[in-house]
């Protein structure tokens, strides 16, 4: 798994568990494939995909993640930004 | 048997009598929590607000462990999810909202009001917080950036506000008592009154 600094460009995955079967996950939809930069890492937690299940779940990193507004929403106020817990399992280096 | 059809309060009891024998919780834990769940209180949270205001060591420590801060302050923490604290300046406001589902700090601020938990809070607090918090009045000032937390995971967070203007001789318990939950949401920013 990949680690990421502060201020590293991100990418959340353009994934879709939820078209494949059962899940949770706390990744928003809204999200999905936007680019964003990691302000810091928050800790390490046991994973929601798993636990949420009753399965073995494995520590992964979470990270807090800023993404402009109106790169999100074509819409917005410049400066604007969005902070959002991500796992590191969502994110690619961008 | 049918769960979703059985009488609330005999599975109450039934859990609890599993938890007991299981060793998981005792009766006493139970009651324990219970009582810590129903004294949380947007009060705890701006007590720790007002010391922050008051206290730069204290602020410090709230900013970097909310979670410890809250300790310091004699809120029982134990359980509870990790606590985050962002402050608000003049150049940034945050916003809190959770739009996966209804995640709040319940230990500092106790149980969130009715409208955190709508469907439209949550979507119009990513999507257009400013004719949001616009709805409370708040209209922030130009140059001022609008941060939004969606607490999406395992950490709960809460606003600091910026003390207002006019409270240079105010004490601490005073200071506390002009701190309201949505300042700590980030719907409102308080006001010396």
């Amino acid at each position: 798994m990949m680690a990421f600094g502060p201020g590293a460009s991100v990418r959340v995955k353009d994934d879709w568990p939820e078209t494949r079967g059962p899940c949770h996950i706390r990744t928003p939809h809204y999200l999905r494939g936007m680019r964003g930069q990691v302000v810091r890492r928050l800790g390490e937690f046991a994973n929601p995909e798993d636990l949420a299940f009753g399965r073995p779940a494995q520590r992964r990193a979470l990270y807090h993640v800023a993404f402009e507004q109106p790169g999100v929403w074509h819409d917005g106020r410049a400066g604007d930004a969005l902070l959002v817990e991500i796992f590191e399992h969502w994110l690619e280096p961008a | 048997m049918n769960i979703l059809e059985t009488d609330g309060e005999k599975l109450l009891i039934a859990l609890r009598g599993l938890l007991a024998e299981k060793g998981i919780a005792s009766s006493a834990e139970l009651a324990e929590r219970i009582a810590i769940t129903d004294r949380a209180s947007p009060g705890q949270g701006a007590r720790m607000v007002a010391r922050a205001w008051v206290d730069p060591d204290f602020r410090a420590l709230m900013l970097e462990d909310g979670t410890r801060a809250a300790e310091a302050m004699g809120i029982p923490m134990r359980g509870a999810p990790p606590l985050g604290v962002l402050e608000n300046t003049p150049d940034t406001h945050n916003l809190v909202v959770c739009t996966l589902c209804s995640c709040y700090p319940r230990a500092v601020l106790g149980y969130p009001p009715f409208w955190y938990k709508s469907a439209a809070y949550r979507a119009r607090g990513v999507r257009d917080p400013r004719g949001l918090i616009a709805e409370w009045g708040t209209v922030l000032p130009d140059g001022v950036h609008i941060q939004v937390v969606d607490s999406t995971a395992d950490f709960r967070w809460m606003v600091l506000p910026m003390r207002p203007a006019g409270t240079a001789a105010w004490n601490e318990e005073r200071l506390a008592s002009i701190v309201r939950e949505g300042d700590m949401i980030g719907v409102t920013v308080p006001a010396a009154i």
